[in-house]
Protein backbone atom coordinates (compact mmCIF):
# COMPACT_ATOMS: atom_id res chain seq x y z
CA UNK A 1 0.00 0.00 0.00
CA UNK A 2 1.02 3.94 -0.53
CA UNK A 3 2.24 5.51 2.03
CA UNK A 4 0.26 9.10 1.15
CA UNK A 5 -3.34 9.27 1.54
CA UNK A 6 -5.38 11.91 0.28
CA UNK A 7 -6.82 14.61 2.38
CA UNK A 8 -9.95 15.98 2.13
CA UNK A 9 -9.61 18.68 -0.13
CA UNK A 10 -12.60 21.20 1.27
CA UNK A 11 -15.18 20.71 3.06
CA UNK A 12 -17.72 18.12 2.55
CA UNK A 13 -21.26 18.53 0.96
CA UNK A 14 -22.73 15.90 3.01
CA UNK A 15 -20.94 17.43 6.06
CA UNK A 16 -23.04 20.56 5.24
CA UNK A 17 -25.97 18.64 4.56
CA UNK A 18 -25.61 16.93 7.97
CA UNK A 19 -25.15 20.59 10.03
CA UNK A 20 -27.90 22.27 8.67
CA UNK A 21 -30.40 18.63 9.20
CA UNK A 22 -32.06 18.39 12.87
CA UNK A 23 -29.98 15.60 14.30
CA UNK A 24 -31.48 11.99 14.07
CA UNK A 25 -31.09 9.39 16.02
CA UNK A 26 -28.95 6.42 15.13
CA UNK A 27 -30.91 3.28 14.53
CA UNK A 28 -30.86 1.08 17.53
CA UNK A 29 -30.36 -1.97 15.42
CA UNK A 30 -26.60 -3.16 15.53
CA UNK A 31 -24.90 -3.32 12.39
CA UNK A 32 -22.71 -6.17 10.69
CA UNK A 33 -20.82 -6.00 7.61
CA UNK A 34 -20.60 -9.61 6.04
CA UNK A 35 -17.67 -9.55 4.08
CA UNK A 36 -17.07 -12.64 1.00
CA UNK A 37 -13.57 -13.63 -0.22
CA UNK A 38 -12.29 -16.08 -2.18
CA UNK A 39 -10.97 -18.12 0.94
CA UNK A 40 -13.78 -17.12 3.55
CA UNK A 41 -16.48 -15.36 5.28
CA UNK A 42 -16.00 -12.51 8.04
CA UNK A 43 -18.54 -10.76 9.71
CA UNK A 44 -17.58 -7.61 11.23
CA UNK A 45 -19.71 -6.43 14.17
CA UNK A 46 -19.28 -2.58 14.52
CA UNK A 47 -20.28 -0.33 17.82
CA UNK A 48 -23.01 1.82 17.91
CA UNK A 49 -20.38 4.77 15.99
CA UNK A 50 -19.77 2.45 13.40
CA UNK A 51 -15.85 3.87 14.93
CA UNK A 52 -14.68 0.07 15.86
CA UNK A 53 -15.18 -3.48 14.42
CA UNK A 54 -15.24 -6.20 15.99
CA UNK A 55 -13.87 -9.40 13.25
CA UNK A 56 -15.52 -12.40 13.52
CA UNK A 57 -14.10 -15.34 10.92
CA UNK A 58 -13.11 -16.64 9.03
CA UNK A 59 -16.20 -18.75 8.09
CA UNK A 60 -15.39 -21.76 5.79
CA UNK A 61 -11.92 -21.21 5.66
CA UNK A 62 -10.95 -21.90 2.07
CA UNK A 63 -13.91 -21.95 0.26
CA UNK A 64 -14.72 -19.68 -2.49
CA UNK A 65 -17.41 -17.27 -1.38
CA UNK A 66 -19.29 -15.07 -3.76
CA UNK A 67 -22.33 -13.82 -1.26
CA UNK A 68 -23.28 -13.43 2.10
CA UNK A 69 -26.77 -12.29 2.90
CA UNK A 70 -28.91 -11.32 5.67
CA UNK A 71 -32.49 -11.65 5.86
CA UNK A 72 -34.04 -8.30 6.13
CA UNK A 73 -36.99 -9.69 6.77
CA UNK A 74 -35.88 -11.45 10.48
CA UNK A 75 -32.53 -9.76 10.77
CA UNK A 76 -30.74 -12.76 11.87
CA UNK A 77 -30.63 -15.33 9.15
CA UNK A 78 -27.88 -15.67 7.13
CA UNK A 79 -27.21 -17.35 3.91
CA UNK A 80 -23.95 -18.03 2.05
CA UNK A 81 -23.16 -19.05 -1.47
CA UNK A 82 -19.78 -21.18 -0.84
CA UNK A 83 -17.92 -23.88 -2.81
CA UNK A 84 -13.78 -24.71 -3.14
CA UNK A 85 -11.97 -25.54 -5.69
CA UNK A 86 -12.60 -29.11 -5.51
CA UNK A 87 -16.08 -29.34 -4.37
CA UNK A 88 -19.68 -28.79 -6.30
CA UNK A 89 -21.67 -25.19 -4.99
CA UNK A 90 -23.68 -25.31 -2.16
CA UNK A 91 -25.64 -23.13 0.32
CA UNK A 92 -25.03 -22.66 3.89
CA UNK A 93 -27.37 -21.21 6.23
CA UNK A 94 -27.46 -20.19 9.78
CA UNK A 95 -29.89 -18.51 11.87
CA UNK A 96 -27.44 -17.53 14.75
CA UNK A 97 -25.65 -15.22 12.98
CA UNK A 98 -22.63 -17.73 11.90
CA UNK A 99 -22.41 -19.38 15.24
CA UNK A 100 -23.51 -22.96 13.36
CA UNK A 101 -24.25 -23.27 9.61
CA UNK A 102 -26.25 -25.78 7.78
CA UNK A 103 -26.09 -27.08 4.22
CA UNK A 104 -29.21 -26.45 2.17
CA UNK A 105 -30.67 -29.89 1.50
CA UNK A 106 -30.92 -29.49 -2.34
CA UNK A 107 -28.84 -26.43 -3.75
CA UNK A 108 -29.19 -24.71 -6.48
CA UNK A 109 -28.67 -27.35 -9.82
CA UNK A 110 -30.30 -27.23 -13.17
CA UNK A 111 -32.32 -29.85 -14.53
CA UNK A 112 -31.14 -33.10 -15.70
CA UNK A 113 -30.68 -33.03 -19.42
CA UNK A 114 -32.34 -35.64 -21.68
CA UNK A 115 -30.43 -38.69 -22.31
CA UNK A 116 -28.23 -37.81 -24.73
CA UNK A 117 -28.48 -34.19 -24.62
CA UNK A 118 -25.65 -32.17 -23.21
CA UNK A 119 -26.66 -30.33 -19.60
CA UNK A 120 -25.05 -27.08 -17.48
CA UNK A 121 -24.21 -27.90 -14.33
CA UNK A 122 -23.76 -24.52 -11.73
CA UNK A 123 -20.15 -23.75 -11.12
CA UNK A 124 -21.69 -21.79 -8.05
CA UNK A 125 -24.01 -19.81 -6.93
CA UNK A 126 -22.90 -16.10 -7.33
CA UNK A 127 -26.07 -14.06 -6.07
CA UNK A 128 -28.52 -14.25 -3.63
CA UNK A 129 -31.64 -11.85 -2.98
CA UNK A 130 -34.19 -11.81 -0.14
CA UNK A 131 -38.11 -12.11 -1.61
CA UNK A 132 -40.49 -9.41 -1.18
CA UNK A 133 -41.40 -8.40 2.60
CA UNK A 134 -44.47 -10.47 1.98
CA UNK A 135 -42.64 -13.55 0.97
CA UNK A 136 -41.22 -14.25 4.10
CA UNK A 137 -39.51 -17.71 3.11
CA UNK A 138 -38.68 -16.62 -0.36
CA UNK A 139 -35.17 -16.04 -2.10
CA UNK A 140 -33.77 -16.21 -5.17
CA UNK A 141 -29.98 -17.09 -6.19
CA UNK A 142 -28.26 -16.11 -9.36
CA UNK A 143 -25.63 -18.65 -10.51
CA UNK A 144 -22.60 -19.11 -12.63
CA UNK A 145 -23.10 -20.13 -15.67
CA UNK A 146 -26.25 -18.09 -15.93
CA UNK A 147 -29.34 -19.37 -13.69
CA UNK A 148 -31.87 -18.26 -11.86
CA UNK A 149 -33.12 -20.37 -8.95
CA UNK A 150 -35.64 -19.39 -6.27
CA UNK A 151 -36.39 -20.72 -2.66
CA UNK A 152 -40.14 -20.83 -1.08
CA UNK A 153 -38.51 -22.37 2.61
CA UNK A 154 -36.01 -19.79 3.73
CA UNK A 155 -33.10 -21.11 1.50
CA UNK A 156 -33.22 -24.89 2.58
CA UNK A 157 -34.66 -26.59 -0.97
CA UNK A 158 -34.31 -24.53 -4.33
CA UNK A 159 -35.31 -25.20 -7.57
CA UNK A 160 -35.16 -23.35 -11.35
CA UNK A 161 -37.17 -20.43 -11.62
CA UNK A 162 -39.12 -19.54 -14.75
CA UNK A 163 -38.42 -20.91 -17.89
CA UNK A 164 -35.52 -18.86 -18.44
CA UNK A 165 -32.59 -21.51 -17.16
CA UNK A 166 -33.64 -23.91 -20.30
CA UNK A 167 -35.33 -21.51 -22.74
CA UNK A 168 -33.68 -21.75 -26.22
CA UNK A 169 -33.66 -18.10 -26.78
CA UNK A 170 -32.31 -17.07 -22.83
CA UNK A 171 -29.50 -20.23 -23.58
CA UNK A 172 -28.57 -17.96 -26.53
CA UNK A 173 -28.64 -14.60 -24.88
CA UNK A 174 -26.46 -16.39 -22.35
CA UNK A 175 -23.86 -17.55 -24.80
CA UNK A 176 -20.91 -20.05 -24.27
CA UNK A 177 -18.61 -19.81 -20.74
CA UNK A 178 -16.20 -18.15 -23.33
CA UNK A 179 -18.78 -14.94 -23.52
CA UNK A 180 -18.31 -15.00 -19.74
CA UNK A 181 -16.38 -12.60 -17.46
CA UNK A 182 -12.86 -14.45 -16.18
CA UNK A 183 -14.93 -16.05 -12.96
CA UNK A 184 -17.59 -17.71 -15.55
CA UNK A 185 -20.47 -16.15 -16.80
CA UNK A 186 -22.82 -14.46 -14.05
CA UNK A 187 -26.22 -14.40 -13.41
CA UNK A 188 -26.59 -11.26 -10.80
CA UNK A 189 -28.66 -8.13 -9.95
CA UNK A 190 -31.85 -9.92 -9.09
CA UNK A 191 -34.23 -7.44 -7.68
CA UNK A 192 -37.86 -7.30 -6.26
CA UNK A 193 -39.84 -4.34 -6.66
CA UNK A 194 -40.80 -3.45 -2.74
CA UNK A 195 -44.29 -2.21 -4.03
CA UNK A 196 -44.70 -5.29 -5.33
CA UNK A 197 -43.37 -8.80 -5.21
CA UNK A 198 -44.86 -10.20 -9.16
CA UNK A 199 -41.94 -7.54 -10.02
CA UNK A 200 -38.47 -8.58 -10.76
CA UNK A 201 -35.51 -7.20 -12.33
CA UNK A 202 -32.24 -9.70 -12.88
CA UNK A 203 -29.29 -8.99 -15.12
CA UNK A 204 -26.70 -11.31 -16.95
CA UNK A 205 -22.99 -10.99 -17.70
CA UNK A 206 -23.57 -11.39 -20.44
CA UNK A 207 -26.91 -11.40 -21.63
CA UNK A 208 -28.35 -7.94 -20.75
CA UNK A 209 -30.92 -6.29 -18.50
CA UNK A 210 -34.59 -8.27 -17.77
CA UNK A 211 -37.85 -7.31 -16.22
CA UNK A 212 -41.43 -9.28 -15.06
CA UNK A 213 -44.34 -8.06 -14.05
CA UNK A 214 -46.01 -11.39 -13.63
CA UNK A 215 -43.76 -13.31 -10.83
CA UNK A 216 -41.27 -14.74 -13.13
CA UNK A 217 -43.73 -16.39 -15.48
CA UNK A 218 -42.40 -14.58 -18.78
CA UNK A 219 -39.35 -12.18 -18.83
CA UNK A 220 -38.20 -9.03 -21.18
CA UNK A 221 -35.71 -7.60 -22.10
CA UNK A 222 -34.88 -3.91 -20.90
CA UNK A 223 -31.70 -3.15 -22.99
CA UNK A 224 -32.64 -0.08 -24.42
CA UNK A 225 -30.36 2.83 -24.42
CA UNK A 226 -27.37 0.29 -23.37
CA UNK A 227 -24.39 0.49 -25.40
CA UNK A 228 -22.51 -2.15 -25.88
CA UNK A 229 -18.35 -2.89 -26.85
CA UNK A 230 -18.00 -1.01 -30.41
CA UNK A 231 -18.35 -2.76 -33.56
CA UNK A 232 -21.33 -5.34 -32.32
CA UNK A 233 -24.65 -4.69 -32.35
CA UNK A 234 -26.55 -3.54 -29.63
CA UNK A 235 -29.70 -5.07 -30.91
CA UNK A 236 -28.14 -8.31 -29.90
CA UNK A 237 -28.64 -9.04 -26.25
CA UNK A 238 -26.08 -11.21 -26.29
CA UNK A 239 -23.45 -8.09 -26.54
CA UNK A 240 -24.65 -6.82 -23.24
CA UNK A 241 -23.41 -6.92 -20.43
CA UNK A 242 -24.55 -5.20 -17.21
CA UNK A 243 -22.12 -5.35 -14.32
CA UNK A 244 -24.69 -4.00 -11.49
CA UNK A 245 -27.92 -2.89 -11.58
CA UNK A 246 -29.62 -1.69 -8.20
CA UNK A 247 -33.00 -0.26 -7.69
CA UNK A 248 -33.63 3.12 -5.41
CA UNK A 249 -36.06 2.23 -2.36
CA UNK A 250 -36.73 5.76 -2.00
CA UNK A 251 -38.07 5.73 -5.59
CA UNK A 252 -38.60 2.13 -6.81
CA UNK A 253 -39.44 3.54 -10.45
CA UNK A 254 -35.61 4.70 -10.47
CA UNK A 255 -33.08 2.23 -11.09
CA UNK A 256 -29.23 2.53 -11.82
CA UNK A 257 -26.85 0.64 -13.85
CA UNK A 258 -22.89 0.16 -14.18
CA UNK A 259 -22.22 -1.29 -17.21
CA UNK A 260 -19.22 -2.76 -19.00
CA UNK A 261 -20.01 0.05 -21.26
CA UNK A 262 -20.94 2.71 -19.03
CA UNK A 263 -22.84 4.50 -15.97
CA UNK A 264 -26.77 4.44 -16.64
CA UNK A 265 -30.29 5.68 -14.98
CA UNK A 266 -33.52 4.52 -15.62
CA UNK A 267 -36.52 6.02 -14.67
CA UNK A 268 -39.75 3.97 -15.20
CA UNK A 269 -42.56 3.73 -17.05
CA UNK A 270 -39.66 5.04 -19.29
CA UNK A 271 -37.83 1.78 -20.70
CA UNK A 272 -34.60 4.01 -22.51
CA UNK A 273 -31.24 3.71 -20.06
CA UNK A 274 -29.82 7.34 -19.97
CA UNK A 275 -25.91 6.71 -20.24
CA UNK A 276 -24.93 9.28 -16.88
CA UNK A 277 -21.68 8.63 -16.80
CA UNK A 278 -20.94 10.88 -19.74
CA UNK A 279 -20.31 13.61 -17.10
CA UNK A 280 -16.98 11.20 -15.53
CA UNK A 281 -14.02 12.84 -15.99
CA UNK A 282 -12.55 11.59 -19.25
CA UNK A 283 -9.03 10.27 -17.72
CA UNK A 284 -11.02 8.35 -15.58
CA UNK A 285 -14.07 7.03 -17.37
CA UNK A 286 -17.65 5.30 -16.41
CA UNK A 287 -16.30 1.90 -16.34
CA UNK A 288 -16.45 -0.36 -13.24
CA UNK A 289 -18.22 -2.93 -11.38
CA UNK A 290 -20.18 -1.78 -8.26
CA UNK A 291 -23.00 0.45 -8.35
CA UNK A 292 -24.74 1.86 -4.94
CA UNK A 293 -27.48 3.98 -4.19
CA UNK A 294 -28.99 5.96 -1.41
CA UNK A 295 -31.33 4.06 0.65
CA UNK A 296 -33.72 7.76 1.47
CA UNK A 297 -32.43 10.11 -1.43
CA UNK A 298 -32.78 8.62 -5.17
CA UNK A 299 -30.58 11.30 -6.62
CA UNK A 300 -27.48 9.80 -5.16
CA UNK A 301 -25.49 6.83 -6.23
CA UNK A 302 -22.14 5.74 -5.94
CA UNK A 303 -19.42 4.41 -8.36
CA UNK A 304 -16.05 2.72 -8.24
CA UNK A 305 -14.29 3.53 -11.40
CA UNK A 306 -11.72 0.55 -12.96
CA UNK A 307 -9.40 0.88 -15.48
CA UNK A 308 -11.25 -0.29 -18.93
CA UNK A 309 -8.65 0.53 -21.36
CA UNK A 310 -6.45 -1.41 -23.82
CA UNK A 311 -6.49 -5.09 -22.36
CA UNK A 312 -9.12 -4.08 -19.52
CA UNK A 313 -6.37 -4.31 -16.49
CA UNK A 314 -9.34 -4.43 -13.76
CA UNK A 315 -7.38 -1.96 -11.66
CA UNK A 316 -8.20 1.83 -10.54
CA UNK A 317 -6.96 4.20 -13.09
CA UNK A 318 -3.72 5.20 -12.94
CA UNK A 319 -3.45 3.30 -9.70
CA UNK A 320 -5.35 5.47 -7.99
CA UNK A 321 -8.70 4.62 -6.15
CA UNK A 322 -11.33 6.42 -6.23
CA UNK A 323 -15.18 6.65 -5.19
CA UNK A 324 -17.44 8.79 -6.86
CA UNK A 325 -20.59 10.31 -6.19
CA UNK A 326 -23.79 11.90 -7.84
CA UNK A 327 -26.06 13.95 -5.78
CA UNK A 328 -28.26 14.98 -8.95
CA UNK A 329 -28.83 11.84 -10.46
CA UNK A 330 -25.68 11.39 -12.61
CA UNK A 331 -26.10 15.52 -13.97
CA UNK A 332 -22.31 15.59 -12.01
CA UNK A 333 -20.27 13.55 -10.04
CA UNK A 334 -17.52 14.45 -7.13
CA UNK A 335 -14.52 12.42 -6.62
CA UNK A 336 -13.92 10.91 -2.94
CA UNK A 337 -10.89 9.79 -2.31
CA UNK A 338 -9.80 11.57 0.80
CA UNK A 339 -8.16 9.03 2.88
CA UNK A 340 -7.92 6.61 0.00
CA UNK A 341 -4.19 5.91 -1.57
CA UNK A 342 -2.79 8.85 -3.50
CA UNK A 343 -0.98 6.16 -5.87
CA UNK A 344 0.49 3.21 -6.63
CA UNK A 345 -2.47 0.87 -5.57
CA UNK A 346 -3.48 -1.50 -7.93
CA UNK A 347 -6.83 -2.90 -6.51
CA UNK A 348 -10.97 -2.30 -7.58
CA UNK A 349 -13.70 -3.29 -6.33
CA UNK A 350 -15.80 -5.85 -7.82
CA UNK A 351 -19.73 -5.68 -8.23
CA UNK A 352 -21.10 -7.32 -4.75
CA UNK A 353 -18.05 -5.28 -3.20
CA UNK A 354 -19.37 -1.69 -2.12
CA UNK A 355 -23.04 -0.87 -0.31
CA UNK A 356 -24.36 1.68 2.01
CA UNK A 357 -25.67 0.84 5.06
CA UNK A 358 -29.21 2.28 6.38
CA UNK A 359 -27.60 5.11 9.11
CA UNK A 360 -27.55 8.91 8.50
CA UNK A 361 -25.42 10.14 7.62
CA UNK A 362 -25.25 7.42 5.37
CA UNK A 363 -22.33 4.82 5.49
CA UNK A 364 -20.78 3.65 3.05
CA UNK A 365 -17.92 0.66 2.40
CA UNK A 366 -16.32 -1.60 -0.16
CA UNK A 367 -13.86 -3.88 0.30
CA UNK A 368 -10.77 -4.56 -2.92
CA UNK A 369 -9.49 -7.54 -4.48
CA UNK A 370 -6.28 -7.08 -2.51
CA UNK A 371 -8.46 -7.60 0.55
CA UNK A 372 -8.85 -4.73 2.49
CA UNK A 373 -12.00 -3.13 3.60
CA UNK A 374 -12.38 0.46 3.78
CA UNK A 375 -15.62 2.64 5.16
CA UNK A 376 -17.47 6.48 4.87
CA UNK A 377 -19.17 7.57 8.02
CA UNK A 378 -20.21 10.33 5.64
CA UNK A 379 -21.62 9.33 2.71
CA UNK A 380 -18.07 9.34 0.68
CA UNK A 381 -16.05 12.38 1.98
CA UNK A 382 -13.46 10.56 4.29
CA UNK A 383 -12.34 6.90 4.27
CA UNK A 384 -10.81 4.62 6.18
CA UNK A 385 -9.68 1.17 6.26
CA UNK A 386 -11.40 -1.07 8.48
CA UNK A 387 -9.11 -4.46 7.79
CA UNK A 388 -6.63 -5.21 6.09
CA UNK A 389 -4.96 -8.71 5.04
CA UNK A 390 -8.08 -10.05 4.15
CA UNK A 391 -8.25 -12.55 0.74
CA UNK A 392 -9.53 -11.16 -2.42
CA UNK A 393 -12.76 -9.60 -1.36
CA UNK A 394 -15.95 -10.77 -3.50
CA UNK A 395 -18.51 -8.92 -1.66
CA UNK A 396 -19.52 -6.56 0.90
CA UNK A 397 -22.93 -6.38 2.53
CA UNK A 398 -24.24 -3.80 5.52
CA UNK A 399 -26.96 -5.26 7.18
CA UNK A 400 -28.83 -4.49 10.43
CA UNK A 401 -29.32 -7.05 12.84
CA UNK A 402 -33.11 -7.74 14.34
CA UNK B 1 -17.17 -51.75 1.83
CA UNK B 2 -14.05 -49.32 2.69
CA UNK B 3 -14.57 -45.53 1.19
CA UNK B 4 -11.92 -43.48 1.74
CA UNK B 5 -13.24 -39.84 2.25
CA UNK B 6 -10.63 -37.07 0.72
CA UNK B 7 -9.93 -33.84 3.63
CA UNK B 8 -12.01 -31.18 1.70
CA UNK B 9 -15.40 -34.09 2.68
CA UNK B 10 -14.86 -34.45 5.79
CA UNK B 11 -17.19 -32.25 7.32
CA UNK B 12 -19.75 -34.64 6.09
CA UNK B 13 -18.46 -37.94 7.41
CA UNK B 14 -15.96 -36.82 10.31
CA UNK B 15 -13.61 -40.00 9.46
CA UNK B 16 -11.56 -40.91 6.83
CA UNK B 17 -12.88 -44.17 5.69
CA UNK B 18 -16.26 -45.02 5.93
CA UNK B 19 -18.25 -48.05 5.24
CA UNK B 20 -21.23 -47.99 2.23
CA UNK B 21 -22.57 -50.46 -0.20
CA UNK B 22 -23.75 -50.78 -3.42
CA UNK B 23 -23.13 -52.39 -6.56
CA UNK B 24 -21.70 -49.81 -8.19
CA UNK B 25 -19.94 -46.56 -7.72
CA UNK B 26 -23.29 -44.40 -8.22
CA UNK B 27 -24.80 -46.72 -5.72
CA UNK B 28 -21.99 -46.69 -3.15
CA UNK B 29 -22.46 -42.69 -3.69
CA UNK B 30 -25.96 -43.11 -3.19
CA UNK B 31 -25.69 -44.79 0.30
CA UNK B 32 -23.28 -42.05 1.30
CA UNK B 33 -25.58 -39.21 0.38
CA UNK B 34 -28.27 -41.26 2.68
CA UNK B 35 -25.67 -41.18 5.62
CA UNK B 36 -24.46 -38.31 4.62
CA UNK B 37 -26.58 -35.52 2.90
CA UNK B 38 -25.14 -33.13 0.66
CA UNK B 39 -21.82 -35.34 0.47
CA UNK B 40 -22.87 -36.55 -3.18
CA UNK B 41 -23.87 -33.07 -4.99
CA UNK B 42 -20.23 -31.72 -3.79
CA UNK B 43 -18.59 -34.98 -5.81
CA UNK B 44 -21.18 -35.46 -8.56
CA UNK B 45 -23.06 -32.02 -10.69
CA UNK B 46 -26.94 -31.90 -11.18
CA UNK B 47 -25.67 -34.13 -14.81
CA UNK B 48 -24.22 -37.05 -13.01
CA UNK B 49 -20.90 -36.29 -14.22
CA UNK B 50 -17.74 -36.35 -11.52
CA UNK B 51 -16.47 -33.03 -10.81
CA UNK B 52 -13.10 -31.97 -12.35
CA UNK B 53 -11.35 -32.32 -9.35
CA UNK B 54 -12.66 -35.11 -7.69
CA UNK B 55 -11.36 -38.48 -8.88
CA UNK B 56 -12.20 -42.35 -8.10
CA UNK B 57 -10.14 -45.46 -7.91
CA UNK B 58 -11.31 -48.91 -7.49
CA UNK B 59 -8.23 -51.17 -6.37
CA UNK B 60 -5.68 -48.40 -7.18
CA UNK B 61 -7.38 -48.24 -10.95
CA UNK B 62 -8.77 -44.77 -11.48
CA UNK B 63 -12.78 -44.88 -12.57
CA UNK B 64 -14.31 -42.26 -14.60
CA UNK B 65 -17.74 -44.47 -15.10
CA UNK B 66 -20.28 -44.34 -12.41
CA UNK B 67 -21.74 -47.38 -13.45
CA UNK B 68 -18.69 -49.32 -12.64
CA UNK B 69 -19.14 -52.35 -10.71
CA UNK B 70 -17.84 -53.07 -7.30
CA UNK B 71 -17.15 -56.22 -5.33
CA UNK B 72 -18.42 -55.96 -1.64
CA UNK B 73 -14.65 -56.81 -1.43
CA UNK B 74 -13.70 -53.85 -3.23
CA UNK B 75 -12.11 -50.39 -1.71
CA UNK B 76 -13.07 -47.12 -3.51
CA UNK B 77 -10.84 -44.10 -3.04
CA UNK B 78 -12.15 -40.55 -3.68
CA UNK B 79 -9.65 -38.41 -4.13
CA UNK B 80 -9.48 -34.48 -4.70
CA UNK B 81 -6.87 -34.24 -7.35
CA UNK B 82 -4.32 -31.63 -6.86
CA UNK B 83 -5.61 -27.89 -8.24
CA UNK B 84 -3.57 -24.63 -7.40
CA UNK B 85 -5.26 -21.28 -6.33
Amino acid sequence: MANSTRKPAMRSAASTTRAARPKRSEPARKLVLLVATRKGAWLFHADGQRKTWRADGPHFLGHIISHVVLDPRDGRTLLAAAKTGHLGPTIFRSTNLGRSWKEAARPPAFAKAPDGQPGRAVDHTFWLTPGHASETDVWYAGTSPQGLFRSADGGVNWEPFSNINDDPTYRAWMGSVQDGTPDGPKLHSIIVDPRDAAHLYFAMSGGGVHESVDGGRTFSTLIKGLEVVEGMDAANVTFHDPHCVRLCPSQPDRLYQQNHCGIYRLDRPGDAWVRIGRKMPKRVGDIGFPMVVHPRDADKAWVFPMDGGSVWPRTSPQGEPAVYGTRNGGKTWQRQDAGLPAGQAWWTVKRQGMCADAHDPLGLYFGTTSGELWMSRDEGAKWACIARHLPEIYSVEAAELG
Amino acid sequence: MRVLIPSALRSYTAKTWVEASGATIAEVLADLERQYPGIRFRMIDEQDRMRANMRFFVGGVASFDLAQPLRSTDELQIVQALSGG
